[in-house]
């Protein structure tokens, strides 16, 4: 009873939230809404027992990503006025092909195919047991291969964030190190006689 | 217990809405970013509800590696979009016409 209190909670707040990031004028409180609705996302993933992702969306989404985005959304000067204008023009094409698959997923999600077998009857795991231990021992051994491409790919995203908003500055003093460690006694020291 | 279906359905209102999004804001490359995180999120909950109802793993495994690639995402689309805006002071899709795309 409370837990289904808590999914109409979570689910209607996140379904809420992202109405507010798609309508919201102002990109900042979509980036605002966009928070809640991870938030709201972390406490269904709660209620699927899967805490450490639940963990893992507040730590790295709303502590890492969001804030990035809001970064973004100060550093550059976004014209509210004409944020907005011809929205209205997208509307039919964009609403009809969001309103074709929503039939589609649910019909899909309610036609009985998921709710037969074990899918039916599933459910909560034992107090005992430790999402995050179960996860560890199965990323570690059976997903090794997409773990470590997994870092790959996050190691090529922070060198190609880099490169693309690397200026060089025309002003500064850049050292030169192999110069600095190249030279010798000889090039700077000159002996005087008094 | 909630069913299975309850938590596919929040994912497709997560993942329609993410899609109307998309063609709303066409003047904000940013809300386009997030609509596509919103996306992202939908997909996660449903592989999150399979993995609890079929009882395996894998689900939840595949969620960490969706939660890198929308991260590995973000960052290369903000650094493009902010590059961009160095260059032509706007981030309104209609100005990203270059390649006359």
């Amino acid at each position: 009873m409370l837990e289904t209190a808590f999914f109409y909670l979570f689910g209607g707040l996140a379904v809420f939230a992202a109405l507010g990031v798609i309508l919201s004028a102002n990109t900042m409180y979509s980036v605002m809404w966009l928070i809640l609705c991870f938030f709201n996302a972390s406490g269904l993933f709660f209620l699927l027992d899967a805490e450490f992702l639940g963990i893992v969306l507040v730590l790295v989404y709303v502590g890492a990503v969001m804030v990035l985005f809001m970064f973004v959304v100060m550093m550059l000067e976004v014209n509210k006025a004409q944020k907005r204008e011809g929205w209205l023009n997208y509307l039919p094409v964009g609403g009809m092909i969001a309103l074709i698959l929503f039939i589609e997923l649910v019909a899909a999600s309610t036609s009985g195919l998921f709710s037969t077998g074990s899918m039916a009857t599933a459910s909560h795991l034992a107090g005992e047991v430790n999402n995050t231990v179960e996860i560890g021992k199965i990323l570690y051994t059976e997903y090794l291969l997409g773990f470590e491409i997994a870092a790959v790919i996050l190691l090529v995203a922070l060198i190609g964030a880099i490169v693309l908003t690397l200026r060089e500055r025309k002003d500064a003093k850049y050292q030169n190190i192999s110069e600095q460690v190249k030279v010798r006694k000889e090039d700077r020291l000159r002996k005087v006689s008094m | 217990m909630i069913p299975l279906s309850h938590f596919l359905i929040i994912g497709a209102i997560l993942f329609s809405l993410g899609t109307i999004g998309l063609f709303l804001n066409r003047k904000n490359v940013i809300i386009i970013l997030m609509c596509v995180e919103l996306m992202l999120l939908a997909v996660n909950i449903n592989f999150a509800a399979f993995s609890h109802f079929l009882g395996d793993l894998g689900g939840q495994i595949m969620v960490f590696f969706v939660l890198t690639v929308a991260a590995s995402e973000v960052a290369i689309g903000l650094a493009i979009l902010v590059a961009y805006y160095r260059q032509r002071r706007s981030i309104e899709v209609e100005d990203i016409n270059t390649l006359q795309g």
